[in-house]
């Protein structure tokens, strides 16, 4: 069979933690399929295990970790952890939302590779998932 | 890889599904050895029109099912954006009670061009499904015309969703819908109008055609996949079903027709593929009328064929 010369990248997006509110976690699923991606959003408070679970059925490229309520030092980690313990060590782990500047080398430290301010234009979280998954688009 | 699928490994059932979905090399080899399995699950397709309530009714299915001992596989199917490539897949929202069950595998899937959500490659990732063990597979489609239909290639049993609300879609129901359905939902009960919608529909089941084919009573039902009412009856209508295509034949002729979409599928995406690839090489000739476009496609075919 002839491979397939490119396949679309596949991205989660997820709102761990106990805050209700997913409008920002919205307008990246749209932007980022607009961009061209496939995105799976499910939804709000999910937990770490189920966040990761996901992540290894739908098989995806990418974790987006969307978070306002101020929880993410204690999510983020056990979510990259969770991925690792699941053999998803290779899936790029990014976050945005409310997190304060001095939190953010603690959190790449931990193995979330970025973190987008508030203020983020969406192109450019699109353009760095590109960049980042670059040579995963080629057939696996 | 494809023995530890058979033994049940969910990390392993992930990347196999994404070799067949990406047709990647390997997909031949895994489906080969997948194949002994299948026909051993109900695949259940569920379609209807969008927000009728598709997903929640999945999540309660699996519920039911999960409850009986039962291993389950989703297969969520959403559009891909014609123009970006991309595609939302949201249909997990509603079942995300089991993620992390491990009797249950849900995967969502893009229709990546390809007519009706159904290619090749979802009969591949039935195939890998069936090989993990499970014993029931719903498979949601986008629910547009065409594709209602098509669903009915890839399932066993399929069920069609609709709501009291769209009672004027039931009145416009195309007759392929009609015939295809082996069970009507109308969900959202808990809504006013659903005694009505239900009425509307026996009374257009009943003059679409007479006494069923093959003896199965198209049976339509009040459900809420919100509260769970009507629920457990719903259940019996699907195991029912199973019976009757276990009993009649029928099943067997449906295996056959699953079987027949795959292998034309694949032979037509195969044949596409490799004969329009050298597509280019030719154009120049036509335009300078060194050939012409039968002889050219009759080159190009002798080249696929190989
Ligand atoms: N009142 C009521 N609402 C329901 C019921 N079932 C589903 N809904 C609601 O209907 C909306 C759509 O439900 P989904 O399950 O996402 O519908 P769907 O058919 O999967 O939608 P698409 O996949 O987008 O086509 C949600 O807001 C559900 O909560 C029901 O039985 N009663
Ligand atoms: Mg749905």
């Amino acid at each position: 069979m002839v491979g397939n010369p490119r396949r679309p990248l596949r991205v989660l997006i997820a709102k761990p933690g106990l805050d209700g509110h997913d409008r920002g976690a919205k307008v990246i699923v749209r932007a980022l399929r607009d961009a061209g991606f496939e995105v799976i959003y499910t939804g709000i408070r999910q937990t770490p295990d189920m966040i990761a679970a996901t992540a290894l059925q739908e098989d995806v490229d990418a974790v987006g970790l969307s978070l306002l309520s101020g929880a993410h030092m204690t999510l983020f980690p056990q979510i990259v952890e969770g991925l690792r313990r699941r053999g998803l060590g290779s899936v790029l782990v990014f976050g945005g939302g409310i997190i304060p500047d001095e939190d953010v080398p603690r959190l790449q430290a931990a193995g979330v590779d970025r973190v987008f301010g508030p203020g983020t234009p969406l192109r450019s979280i699109a353009e760095y998932l590109k960049e980042k998954l670059a040579s995963k688009t080629v057939a696996r | 890889m494809a023995r530890l699928v058979l033994s049940g490994d969910t990390g392993a059932l992930a990347r196999s599904l994404s070799l067949i979905i990406d047709e990647s090399g390997e997909a031949d080899v895994l489906i080969r050895s997948f194949f002994p399995k299948s026909g051993s699950a109900q695949k259940i397709g569920i379609c209807g029109p969008p927000g009728a309530g598709k997903s929640t009714l999945t999540g309660r299915l699996v519920a039911l099912y999960r409850k009986a001992g039962l291993k389950v596989g989703v297969l969520a199917v959403d559009p891909s954006s014609p123009i970006s490539g991309g595609a939302f897949l949201g249909d997990r929202l509603r079942i995300q009670d089991h993620a992390t069950d491990s009797g249950v595998f849900i995967r969502s899937l893009a229709t990546r061009g390809m007519v009706g959500g159904v290619s090749h490659t979802i009969f591949g990732a039935i195939h890998a499904l069936e090989a993990w063990g499970c014993d029931r597979i719903v498979v949601e489609t986008v629910g547009t015309g065409q594709d209602e239909v098509v669903i009915a290639r890839v399932a066993d049993t399929v069920v069609y969703v609709t709501t009291p609300t769209m009672g004027d879609e039931i009145q416009a129901m195309k007759a392929g819908v009609m015939e295809v359905a082996d069970l009507f939902v109308v969900n959202k009960a808990d809504l006013s109008g659903a005694h009505k919608a239900i009425s509307d529909l026996k009374t257009a089941l009943g003059l679409g055609r007479e006494a069923g084919c093959g003896g199965w009573q198209t049976p339509v039902l009040g459900i809420s996949a919100l509260s769970g009412q009507g629920l457990p009856e719903l259940l019996a209508g699907l195991d029912e079903h199973a019976r009757h295509l276990r009993d009649s034949g029928e099943g067997r002729e449906r295996l056959k027709r699953q079987y027949r979409e795959e292998v034309s599928l694949y032979v037509s995406r195969r044949v596409y593929q490799d004969a329009l690839s050298q597509m280019d090489s030719h154009l120049d000739e036509l335009v300078d009328h060194k050939s012409d476009p039968p002889s050219v496609a009759a080159r190009m075919l002798r080249g696929g064929a190989n």
